[in-house]
């Protein structure tokens, strides 16, 4: 058996490319794994989409804008809800489209948005 | 068309020994719609990073769940191994793929149970949890906890396991075996239970697919997807290949889970043969600069740990995505359309984990 | 009117525990620990318990069901904070969604340490509340025997006898 789990793809995109990458991702039949975001030592926030397809992980990166606002994807993975719910509730990120809105009552915390840069 | 209700279910509810919330929007005895709510455990662990070294972050993870302890301390030291390019031992490796087996065995039992009793066949959960108490004693025989562990570190294992208590893992694990056959035929065959399972909350393999369900939810539905498949671990050399069944529906993953089971026995007797003689640990040194994403399969499915460190000794980020996230898009569809009343045997078939979930 | 000596019925509630406490409390029901063979059952409605487990610690949305259970729950009632989490927080202490120990939203009488709190510790737990609850009966039979005596003093929770190396 293979080490698949030592291929490490990392792909940097654009705010803009992101919807476009994530439907081509789609039709590829690759998997939605996870979302999640990370504040990085400068302040800034990079959301990763992690896609599966035969066992090999696909990392897509994508830095967010000064106004915290990304596309959602759940319109082409529905599932995304969760992580894009989360992000915004930890992170602050507003993501446009969502299919399923919790309105920031997702997680219910005593301190919003800990990781958010305006905080 | 019937009158709407919508019934709360949860946060503390008998059935459930975690608290999860879900609105059930009824239209007389039956389910039309399903919101979940969590929130109830969210401990924000993962902002701990700032606060902890990335060493002691391991004992951390390892505590977002004492059902799956072992993978996630295993998941949190390999990503930051890999983060660190350190590679471990392979007697390391073997001694890690042997206590995450042994996880999965008491994590099934345990879930058997809580179905058990699910449906209301408490005789049948007492003796699934007698039977895995024998696997909690290897536990601590090798490791000194029973559900907590804290023997994974970055670099390794704490701890080495002498060839005569591997001999008598695997003897007892073999000896355990007419046992578990004999309770889980209970399961397969009665028909009362039966009953209760087959055609129930079937979950279709386009389905499946489509809204990513991971874990014995996936292959009950029929998707070849096992994250001991990347080689992880001692996979690569051990093989294997995974549970698959077709129906979708209750049976079909209680199925599942009773077949990982003694693949799990056989898995651990093998390793048990190829374990290598060496060190379990390498020296650590130095600061994590880089990122690594590892999975795992989790008993409950596959899990994501994504370390990412910046030269500092605090990480950046260490992210966990747990397999029972991942399957509640699947949960809410199964539960569309079902009677109330196979509400909490639907909610236990994903063996929802709410501590992973929130973390 | 009689009350429960030997065989109290317990309830538990996970606020925000890692499930390591939650697993080992259910395991203190089952064949090998069998606490069910005293008569202490595990039951899923606050009306019917004598005792309220708790494990792990309470954060803002959890702490409302809580104290709710806790509310609901017939005097004379214990609580028992079962792990280290319950106790003060343990390793999640400093997580941002965390309040601290369950003493933060409800009084707790007997605090049972451990990570994860092992099953002998959780039972001997239960057995010194069983004593704390039979303090709390007396002090409530004195009180029904002379209603015009004393102002509700005894309501007030005979409090931890500290930390209880259970």
């Amino acid at each position: 058996m293979e080490k698949k789990y030592l291929i490490q793809e990392f792909e940097q995109v654009t705010p803009e490319q992101l919807l476009p990458r994530v439907k081509e991702m789609k039709k590829g039949g690759y998997r939605l794994g996870q979302a999640c975001a990370t504040k990085q030592a400068d302040g800034n926030i990079f959301v990763m989409y992690s896609f599966d397809l035969d066992h090999v992980l696909h990392n897509l990166k994508v830095n967010v804008p000064a106004d915290l606002k990304l596309q959602s994807v759940t319109g082409d993975y529905w599932s995304a809800f969760i992580y894009e719910n989360e992000m915004h509730d930890l992170f602050g990120i507003t993501f446009e489209n969502l299919a399923l809105d919790y309105g920031g009552r997702f997680f219910k915390v005593s301190e919003p948005t800990p990781w958010n840069p305006q905080n | 068309m019937g009158k709407r209700t919508i019934i709360p279910f949860g946060p503390q509810h008998p059935v459930l020994p975690e608290p999860i919330h879900l609105d059930l929007v009824l239209e007389d005895e039956v389910v039309v719609d399903v919101i979940p709510s969590i929130g109830y455990i969210h401990r924000g662990l993962e902002k701990l990073v700032e606060k902890k070294e990335y060493t002691e972050m391991v004992y951390v993870i390892e505590r977002i769940c004492g059902i799956c302890s072992f993978g996630h301390g295993w998941g949190a030291s390999a990503s930051i191994e890999g983060a660190m390019g350190i590679e471990v031992p392979e007697r390391a490796e073997y001694l890690r793929t042997i206590w995450h087996e042994l996880s999965r065995i008491h994590s099934h039992l345990l879930w058997l149970g809580l179905l058990a009793d699910g449906f209301g066949f408490e005789s049948l959960f007492m003796h699934c949890w007698r039977i895995r108490e024998h696997v909690l004693d290897l536990f601590e025989k090798t490791t000194g906890g029973r559900v907590i562990f804290s023997v994974c570190k970055v670099g390794g294992v704490r701890k080495d396991i002498d060839a005569a208590t591997l001999k008598e893992i695997s003897d007892t694990l073999n000896a355990l075996k007419p046992e578990i056959k004999k309770l889980t035929d209970v399961f397969l065959e009665d028909a009362s239970v039966k009953n209760r399972t087959v055609g129930v909350g079937v979950l279709t393999k386009e389905d499946a697919i489509e809204l990513g369900a991971v874990g014995p939810v996936a292959r009950g539905s029929g998707v070849y997807q096992d994250i001991r498949l990347t080689g992880n671990g001692a996979y690569h050399e051990l093989g294997f290949e995974p549970m698959i069944e077709e129906a979708g529906d209750c049976y079909a993953r209680t199925k599942v889970r009773i077949r990982e089971l003694f693949q799990s026995i056989e898995l651990i007797t093998k390793a048990v043969e190829l374990i290598p003689e060496g060190p379990i640990d390498v020296p650590v040194k130095g600061n994590v600069d880089g990122e690594f994403v590892l999975r795992l399969e989790q008993p409950r499915g596959e899990a994501y740990y994504y370390a990412k460190g910046a030269g500092t000794k605090f990480l950046e980020r260490m992210r966990v995505r747990t397999p029972t996230n991942q399957n509640i898009p699947s949960l809410v569809k199964m539960l569309k359309g079902c009677d109330l009343a196979d509400v909490p045997i639907l909610v236990l078939t994903i063996d929802p984990c709410i501590s992973c979930t929130e973390r | 009117m009689s009350y429960v000596t030997k065989s109290p019925w317990v309830i538990h509630y996970d606020g925000s525990s890692c499930n390591g406490c939650d697993i080992e409390v259910l395991a203190c029901l089952t064949p090998m620990y069998d606490v069910e063979r005293f008569g202490i059952i595990n039951t899923g409605n606050p009306k019917h318990a004598d005792i309220f487990l708790v494990t792990g610690s309470v954060n803002e949305q959890n702490k409302a069901v809580v104290k709710q259970i806790y509310d609901q729950m017939p005097e004379p009632k214990v609580v028992v904070a079962i792990g280290i989490c319950a106790n003060n927080g343990g390793i999640f202490r400093e997580c941002y969604n965390i309040m601290g120990g369950v003493d933060t939203v409800i009084p707790v009488d007997v605090y049972v340490p451990g990570c994860a709190a092992r099953p002998e510790a959780i039972i001997d737990g239960v057995v010194k509340g069983l004593g704390v609850l039979a303090e709390k009966r007396a002090a409530m039979d004195n009180k029904s025997a002379a209603p015009a005596a004393a102002e509700p003093k005894a309501e007030e929770n005979t409090e931890t006898e500290g930390k209880e190396e259970a």
